[in-house]
């Protein structure tokens, strides 16, 4: 057996991930088939990250569910759900309640859509996403797998969009994206999207669905998509919804690192000039140089210094080859992915630096990471808010990135991608580097 | 946008006082799809024994549960801090198929080594009684072998409400207390029940009690020790705060161990003052009892004529209340008043059907009374009635603030001390300071590019 207790996890559970994803389609609702607290928790996690009204239901399971099965619960739910948000897709992810009792939620929807035959009823998308599977990671992708599955139609087209699978990136992520592909005069699916469901403006009304997303009439376009661009190095096949498009609907998929330092970026925007047979524009050229003058500014303060990344399998693969283009070294990777292939893909980062082997951690906890933190050094944490106690505990600064960030405002709005996000991480990370030194130096320097 | 309704199956959970019969239907599960503000039996479980500091904190299922409950409440200790920490048997699907006794069972020894707790409590979630791990012969066999208390918490989220949850806890904190006894008891003591020292305020109503000369044996939870609460059966009284959580635990021990109790609240300073005075009339002795009048004129007279100026400013503004349970609803009603503020909706997740008469007979009339409510009502009741500020927890926050109403936490999340006489200070403060912010000024008009 290896560990058997796990603690201060890094992941978080399968149908989470679910969740977020569904946010990213316009006029949708997600209901988690199992008992009130997940909903409850997961909103509660969400929210306090993004700072929003997040709903998630719940089909609310009782001891007499978990005997006789959750149907009634769940045509009970869908039904609520509809006479009270009004929504055009309903997603319902399973747990691992309804998945242990081997409850057939895709029966129930089949029932229920055929009760109602007649009526006008929304879309209704089940995602299979037990906690004991994965992780939320793996629930994000696997939803947009289960979208791509329902909605894409037709076969690829030389003028059809491009499809953009994102992954799980901040709001502002989102946004920048869409600057980038209108930049290269591209129509694109983004999916999900929910740079707006996840950080809008006030109200004068409530909407008990926030607006924004990728409508549910776009999401069709999928499958006539000249091509499709997904980031993530260590996504499975079936957890792929480029790989699907281009398996059922002959679409030409680029998977590609999360564009985060130079060679990362580049590699987007190359396969965006390929995509769009646009060369690269010149404003985008411009962060590139912009990027590379700051890289020398800041060189000084940050070669040596070395680093404990963790988060999302995908996010810490990126960050780690971004350290490692301004000499940083890795001290220790943590990955939060149930998965396989992230220890491969570090190692292989590393090799190819030639630079020195961090601690690789697959589906790590913070207990891990602490030890090995103390063993390999460190001098800063980059990651999300979930590493503050081990920070604060070493007294090492930590720079917030990433999800969850619970103990800042502001984590929707952190751009980490493209040059520009990655300037961002630049002036981030070497600013708490000097910030330390500055405020570990009897001098107090005014000028560094 | 579509009209909003009221959920034709959530009529009988939602009143407007001086229309119509008057008869909560509350209790209840919550309906399937209507996004309910509760959590689960496993959350109620946890919130309670959380506080417990010396205590490992293990969650038996899949990650999720022991990933969102990790550090969660702002309860302090002064001493160890091991319940800041999340352990989780972080099941997997071969442990669903095999079962996951052993796991569990290694998890235990491994953390006892590793930290040396006092007890240990094992959280059962939904799966574990589903895929057949007999947690209680497992935790008795620990307990046995490794000389402490292990004690299972049956808190599988489906089965019942957060209530069920509170109960739960009690079972597990019931099994520890009469296991030790005291060097010397005093007859002079009590028990806090129900308060789980968030930001200090456990240290706060303990110093009351303390300066009444009056000593308190345990508080459940808040700054929790085992050993502490081993004795407390040897308390002369109960305190019961928070009813809905801790009630239970004190009706246990009157059968068991004869300790009467009494509910009080620690909100606002009517409350506050009747929680000290009726634990003083208790023990009939006339030292006692002025040793609370001065301390309860000091403590007033300090702090009057600050929340005279507060009251100045707030007449007339108007609150949402929705909490968790029903009494942390009166209290807030009467706090709220001394400030100047009226109530114009007020419900709770968890109230029985005699807390909503209560709260009921408090409430002025036109007030709206809800039960386990959703988002949908909330923010369409808040609107409806013009308030100006919601009190409630993390996730009303963004529901209130998306509509520029104001909003104050007083959820278990709040790094605030609210309790007492201070902490109606800092209640009041933070109210006004909320209120009075000149940010909502830009929430409602149209802003010129519309």
């Amino acid at each position: 057996m290896s560990k058997a207790v796990t603690q201060n996890s890094c992941s978080y559970c399968t149908p989470l991930g679910a969740s977020l994803a569904f946010k990213g389609i316009e006029n949708a609702i997600t209901m988690l088939h199992g008992s009130q607290g997940c909903a409850t928790y997961m909103r509660r996690f969400l929210i306090s990250h993004f700072r929003e009204p997040i709903d998630i239901a719940s089909s609310s399971f009782t001891e007499e569910t978990a005997i006789f099965g959750g149907g009634a619960n769940l045509h009970l739910g869908l039904d609520n759900l509809i006479s009270q948000y009004h929504p055009e897709l309903i997603a319902v992810a399973s747990t691992c309640l309804s998945e242990t009792i081997g409850d057939d939620m895709n029966l129930h929807i089949k029932d229920y859509v055929a009760r109602k035959k007649g009526e006008s009823i929304p879309f209704i998308v089940p995602v299979s996403t037990p906690s004991y599977q994965g992780s939320h990671i793996e629930g994000f992708y696997l939803a947009v797998v289960a979208l791509v599955q329902a909605f894409a139609k037709g076969e690829s087209n030389p003028s059809g969009p491009v499809n953009v699978f994102p992954g799980m990136v901040s709001c502002e992520d989102l946004r920048y994206l869409k600057e980038v592909l209108k930049e290269f005069d591209l129509s694109y699916v983004m999916v999900p999207d929910y740079s707006e469901t996840l950080e809008g403006g006030n109200w004068e009304e409530h909407h008990p669905i926030p607006p924004g997303g990728t409508p549910i009439q776009v999401l069709k376009h999928t499958g006539t998509a000249r091509a499709s661009i997904e980031f993530g190095q260590v996504i499975s096949d079936k957890q792929s919804a480029a790989k699907y498009l281009a398996q059922k609907h002959g679409v030409t998929s680029a998977r590609i690192p999360l564009p985060i330092g130079i060679r990362c970026t580049d590699i987007f925007y190359q396969t965006l000039e390929e995509i769009s047979g646009k060369s690269i524009p010149f404003s985008l050229r411009k962060n590139r140089g912009r990027l590379v003058d700051a890289y020398g500014d800041a060189h000084k303060y940050v070669f040596g210094k070395r680093a404990v990344v963790y988060g999302e399998d995908d996010f810490v693969l990126s960050i780690a080859s971004f350290l490692l283009e301004i000499g940083m070294q890795l001290s220790v990777c943590g990955g939060s992915g149930k998965g396989e292939g992230f220890e491969e893909k570090m190692m292989q980062l590393v090799n190819d630096n030639h630079a020195e082997v961090p601690i690789i951690y697959e589906g790590s906890d913070f207990k891990e990471i602490e030890m090995a933190a103390m063993e390999k050094g460190a001098d800063v944490f980059i990651g999300n808010s979930k590493g503050y106690s081990i920070s604060r505990s070493f007294d090492i600064p930590l720079v917030r990135v990433g999800f969850p960030i619970h103990d800042r405002i502001g984590g929707q709005r952190i751009l980490h991608l493209g040059y520009k996000g990655t300037l961002n991480l630049l002036d981030l990370i070497t600013n708490e580097l000097i910030r330390t030194k500055q405020s570990l130096s009897s001098v107090g320097y005014s000028y560094i | 946008m579509p009209a909003i309704d009221v959920l034709k199956a959530r009529q009988t959970q939602v009143f407007k006082k001086g229309q119509g019969e008057f008869e909560m239907d509350c209790n209840r599960k919550s309906l399937s799809g209507a996004v309910s503000q509760r959590a689960c039996v496993f959350c109620g479980s946890r919130v309670v024994l959380y506080p417990v500091a010396d205590a490992v904190h293990l969650v038996h299922g899949p990650i999720g549960c022991a990933a969102y409950t990790w550090d969660i409440r702002g309860s302090l200790s002064s001493g160890p801090e091991l319940h800041r920490l999340s352990f989780s048997t972080d099941l997997r699907e071969q442990d669903i198929i095999h079962g996951a006794e052993k796991k569990m069972e290694k998890s235990v020894r491994d953390l006892v080594a590793k930290y040396q707790p006092a007890a240990v409590f094992v959280y059962a979630t939904c799966i574990v009684g589903i895929i057949g791990d007999d947690v209680d012969a497992v935790c008795k066999k620990l307990h046995r072998e490794l000389e402490l208390p292990v004690i299972p918490v049956h808190s599988e989220g489906f089965k019942g409400t957060k209530r069920d949850g509170y109960r739960a806890a009690c079972d597990a904190l019931f099994k520890l207390i009469g296991t030790a006894e005291p060097e010397k008891p005093e007859p002079i003591s009590i028990n806090i029940m129900g308060e789980f020292n968030l930001a200090g305020e456990a240290w706060i109503i303990k110093n009351y009690y303390e300066k009444m000369g009056i000593k308190v044996v345990s508080v459940f939870t808040g700054d929790g020790r085992v050993a502490e609460i081993k004795q407390a059966h040897r308390a002369a009284l109960n305190v019961v705060q928070c009813s809905g959580s801790m009630l239970g635990l004190a009706q246990m021990m009157k059968e068991k161990y004869g300790t009467p109790f009494i509910r009080v609240s620690f909100f606002g300073i009517e409350d506050t003052s009747n929680a000290l005075y009726d634990v003083a009339s208790f023990f009939k002795k006339d030292e006692i009892y002025k040793r609370t009048q001065e301390l309860v004129k000091s403590e007033v007279a300090e702090i009057y004529p600050l929340l005279k100026e507060y009251r100045k400013k707030l007449k007339g503004k108007r609150a949402a209340v929705y909490v968790g349970g029903a009494f942390k609803a009166f209290s807030l009603i009467l706090a709220l008043r001394s400030i100047g503020i009226d109530v114009v909706l007020a419900g709770s997740q968890t109230g029985t059907k005699e807390d909503y008469e209560i709260l009921k007979d408090m409430c002025d009339d036109g007030t709206i009374l809800v039960d386990d409510s959703n988002p949908i009502e909330l923010s369409r009741f808040a609107l409806e009635t013009r308030a100006d500020i919601f009190i409630g927890g993390v996730k009303e926050r963004p529901m209130a603030m998306k509509l520029g109403i104001g909003f104050c936490d007083h959820n278990h999340e709040r790094k605030i001390a609210l309790a007492g006489f201070e902490g109606m200070m800092n209640f009041a403060k933070e109210v006004h300071d909320t209120i009075c912010s000149p940010v909502w000024n830009y929430y409602r008009k149209k802003a010129w590019y519309e």
